[in-house]
């Protein structure tokens, strides 16, 4: 087996060599070490315990991102295919995961039929409980907040945020896909309740964060950032353990803000270009054979008594 | 592409600024791989309201009054353009 340490911006024949992850990380203010073992990626913080074997994990969930359901283009002529893909492969991991997120974008143009086909699919996942957080493509229009409410908002307050607790660990998801100016947006209202929801927690414990765009600024000339994520994340500076959890930018990104650590997630669509490469975040075609190694599905893994989670991205099989 | 037409490729409106005189129907297409949507700028009570345009779809509006007509794709909120209607 081979072993190899990758900067967060690269994966696979991509990856940097650790001296540029260092480089990287000055100029972005921090990084997170990538391990990737037999095509999987393992991440963790530099100086942190590395990961152990995760049939002794506590908890065990998944994400997945960006299906786009009712996109037709070339850049993934079966976009019901390749998410019907990545279900399998849930269904496939040798555990049964306590739940499963789909971190936005369910679908490409937020129909009632998209919406319907998307809610339809994710039944087959074999897992207790299935959250959604929506995306922009969720929220075209007055009749897509509407339509994405009615199919998945049970349960959510406000706009369609929530959180809730389970091994320890305290989920918060939220909605920053509406009311955009330039930017992912959150809101007063939003921010109030994480503010009343994170009250009562003591600092030692771990949180994670869902939300479709980036909370941390990825590449704002294309929209991925939100525009108030900093008064959301200064109200986490006093918790040990911060790990927020996105899509929307259809490719791999890790980095670590202090105690913060985002990831964002493989779609199971089509990727983008990295940020900045080329003129605009267009669909990318990729050659014939090769668009499943940019899609996939991610686990995470915690241990009761850590602070950290481990989080593995895995490529569509 | 007429006087009157707005081509939407790259994830920009081009022309940026479109002058047209009153009375004109304006036609927006999408020539993306991504779906985008034409919409007047939150706030500012204009007219434009597409729906989600997938590739190679077309709104149009006929602008009546003079003005000029910011917006904007709800989608990716970065795209911003202007239409100016002179009498
Ligand atoms: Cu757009
Ligand atoms: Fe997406
Ligand atoms: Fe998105």
């Amino acid at each position: 087996m081979t072993e190899d340490t990758r900067d967060s911006n690269g994966d696979g024949e991509h990856g940097m060599t650790r001296r540029q992850l260092m480089r990287h990380s000055a100029w972005f203010g921090g990084a997170v070490v990538l391990t990737v073992v037999a095509g999987e990626v393992i991440s963790h913080i530099p100086g942190s315990a590395s990961a152990a074997p995760a049939s002794s994990a506590d908890l065990r969930f998944v994400q997945v991102s960006d299906s786009h359901i009712g996109f037709q283009g070339p850049a993934n002529m079966d976009v019901t295919g390749t998410f019907a893909d990545a279900i399998n492969q849930v269904n496939s991991l040798g555990f049964r995961p306590d739940f499963v997120m789909h971190s936005g974008d369910l679908t490409h143009l937020s129909t009632p039929d998209e919406f319907d086909q998307v809610k339809q699919m994710m039944s087959q996942l074999d897992t207790d409980r299935v959250f959604t957080v929506p995306g922009e493509h969720d929220s075209i229009g007055d009749n897509g907040p509407r339509a994405y409410r009615q199919a998945f908002g049970s349960n959510t307050v406000g706009d369609g945020w929530y959180s809730f607790d389970t091994h320890g660990v305290h989920f918060i998801a939220l909605v920053n896909t509406l009311h955009l100016e330039q930017l992912g947006h959150l809101g007063n209202d939003q921010i109030d309740f994480v503010r009343r929801d994170i009250a009562g927690l003591s600092s030692d414990t771990p949180i994670v964060i869902f939300s479709h765009i980036p909370l941390f600024a990825m590449y704002p000339a294309w929209g991925w950032g939100t525009d108030d994520a900093v008064q959301l994340l200064s109200m986490f500076r006093r918790f040990s353990s911060v790990t927020c959890l996105n899509g929307h930018v259809h490719q791999l990104f890790s980095k670590t803000e202090g105690n913060i650590t985002f990831h964002s997630a493989r779609p199971t669509c089509y990727p983008f270009p990295k940020p900045g490469q080329g003129p605009a975040p267009l669909p990318q075609v990729l050659p014939a054979g090769r668009l499943k190694d940019a899609l996939g599905i991610r686990t995470v893994n915690y241990w009761q008594g850590n602070h950290a989670l481990a989080v593995k991205d895995t490529k569509l099989a | 592409m007429g006087a009157n037409a707005v081509t939407i490729k790259n994830f920009a409106f081009a022309p940026a600024t479109l002058t047209v005189k009153a009375g004109t129907k304006v036609t927006w297409s999408n020539t993306d791989p991504d779906a985008h949507t034409v919409t007047s700028k939150q706030g500012s009570g204009g007219p434009l309201q597409s729906t989600a345009l997938a590739t190679n779809d077309a709104y149009s509006y006929t602008f009546t009054q003079p003005g000029s007509y910011a917006y904007y794709c709800t989608i990716h909120p970065f795209m911003t353009a202007t239409v100016v209607v002179t009498a």
